[in-house]
């Protein structure tokens, strides 16, 4: 599957199928801080991914406490 | 993994209230969450002209969405910062959920009203880029509500944001800033009323309300954000939370129901000092207000707000 993450942008190969928190745990990213995204709609933490699925790992951590 | 209302395939677990929902009852469930919100912080009258400070992120696009679909009458504030590209995308994301919802955006860009911008402002008043972007904000949203009628001023700031804030006041023991941090402060002389109706949503589920009502916004974080100390607490309350679902929300709610007004006192001892500045006439403890004084070190020019602010709807 191809795997789409940011801050830096970069785009990983990763063989499937793999569910989504197996998938979490392999990059060592926190559940809480993303959302995963396939054709434009959210995948909830028990679904599997396919070897050919294309995948965004959306961050949702914002920092800016201007106001 | 099922809806946990309709019992069709949900697209999102919620650890915390041990539930799954599918698009439509997740939607509906951010909507009561903030409707209750609202309603147990006393947040929004019947009636009421609410001004959103719309920034381009998801928070503030998903705050106004929910305002608009709950019935409110909801006017939008883009405040332009100067911050390189990110602010210009940033006022698109802005301008373009305003258009596709008839609503009215009212636009102030602070190097074109007040002649600096944040990353060069903050550089020459020497303060940290977050802060003199904070103050300058502040400033803005007080002026333009308070000129413009509006019963109050709504932020997008989310659980998350608040059990940051709340993380670090406890640990450095502000206890001034403790007895500020309410969902809601209440209106007075120079100053609008001023709430925060997500607090009982966190960071993730506001992007995956964006997701799921098709809005598009800023993903990318500000580039002046990067090393700020709150996104270290968020991380850190993220490690908890992964472990044990639902601290973030014991925590801030906690405090709020078991310790905050232990903290007011503080808060008014302080707002007896305050006068009025000199310049612009918001209170402040000293002659010339501190958002004053940054435009002045930041080699900008004072200016009424009385002409400024484009529309858009």
């Amino acid at each position: 599957m191809i795997v789409r993450l940011r801050n830096p942008s970069r785009e990983l190969t990763i063989n499937g199928p793999m569910s989504v928190t197996k998938l979490l745990n392999r990059l060592e990213l926190n559940r809480e801080s993303v959302l995963l995204i396939r054709n434009k709609t959210l995948v909830p933490g028990d679904d599997m991914l396919a070897d050919t699925d294309e995948i965004e790992i959306r961050p949702v951590i914002s920092g800016g406490f201007g106001s | 993994m099922k809806c946990t209302v309709c019992r069709e395939p949900a697209c999102i677990d919620l650890r915390r209230h041990n539930s799954n929902f599918c698009s439509e009852h997740f939607l509906k469930f951010c909507r009561d969450q903030t409707a209750r919100a609202i309603s147990d912080h006393q947040m929004i009258n019947p009636g009421d002209r609410v001004l959103v400070a719309v920034s381009g992120g998801k928070d503030s696009l998903a705050l106004w969405d929910i305002l608009l679909g709950l019935g409110y009458e909801a006017d939008g504030l883009y405040i332009g910062l100067g911050i390189t590209d990110y602010s210009d995308i940033s006022k698109e994301y802005a301008q373009t959920f305003a258009a596709s919802r008839g609503a009215k955006l009212i636009e102030v860009d602070v190097p074109d009203t007040y002649g600096y911008d944040i990353p060069n402002g903050s550089k020459a008043a020497r303060r940290a880029p977050c802060s003199a972007c904070g103050l300058s904000k502040r400033h803005i949203f007080d002026s333009v509500a308070l000129e413009g009628g509006y019963a109050v001023v709504v932020t997008g700031h989310n659980l998350d944001d608040e059990a940051a804030v709340l993380f670090g006041n406890v640990i450095h023991w502000h206890t001034e800033y403790l007895g500020r941090q309410a969902p809601v402060l209440e209106a007075r002389e120079g100053f609008p009323k001023k709430a925060k109706p997500l607090v009982r949503l966190g960071e993730r589920e506001m992007a995956a309300y964006c997701v799921l009502a098709d809005i598009d916004y800023m993903v990318d974080e500000c580039p002046m954000s990067a090393g700020n100390k709150h996104l270290r607490y968020k991380e850190a309350l993220n490690m908890i939370e992964e472990q044990s679902p639902g601290t973030k929300a014991d925590f801030y709610h906690g405090f709020l129901r078991s310790a905050a007004d232990r903290f007011t006192d503080l808060v008014e001892e302080g707002r007896s000092a305050l006068g009025q500045c000199q310049h612009c006439g918001s209170p402040s403890p000293a002659e010339v207000c501190a958002f004053c004084r940054l435009v002045e070190r930041a080699g900008g020019q004072r200016i009424e707000l009385t002409t400024k602010g484009e529309t858009h709807s």
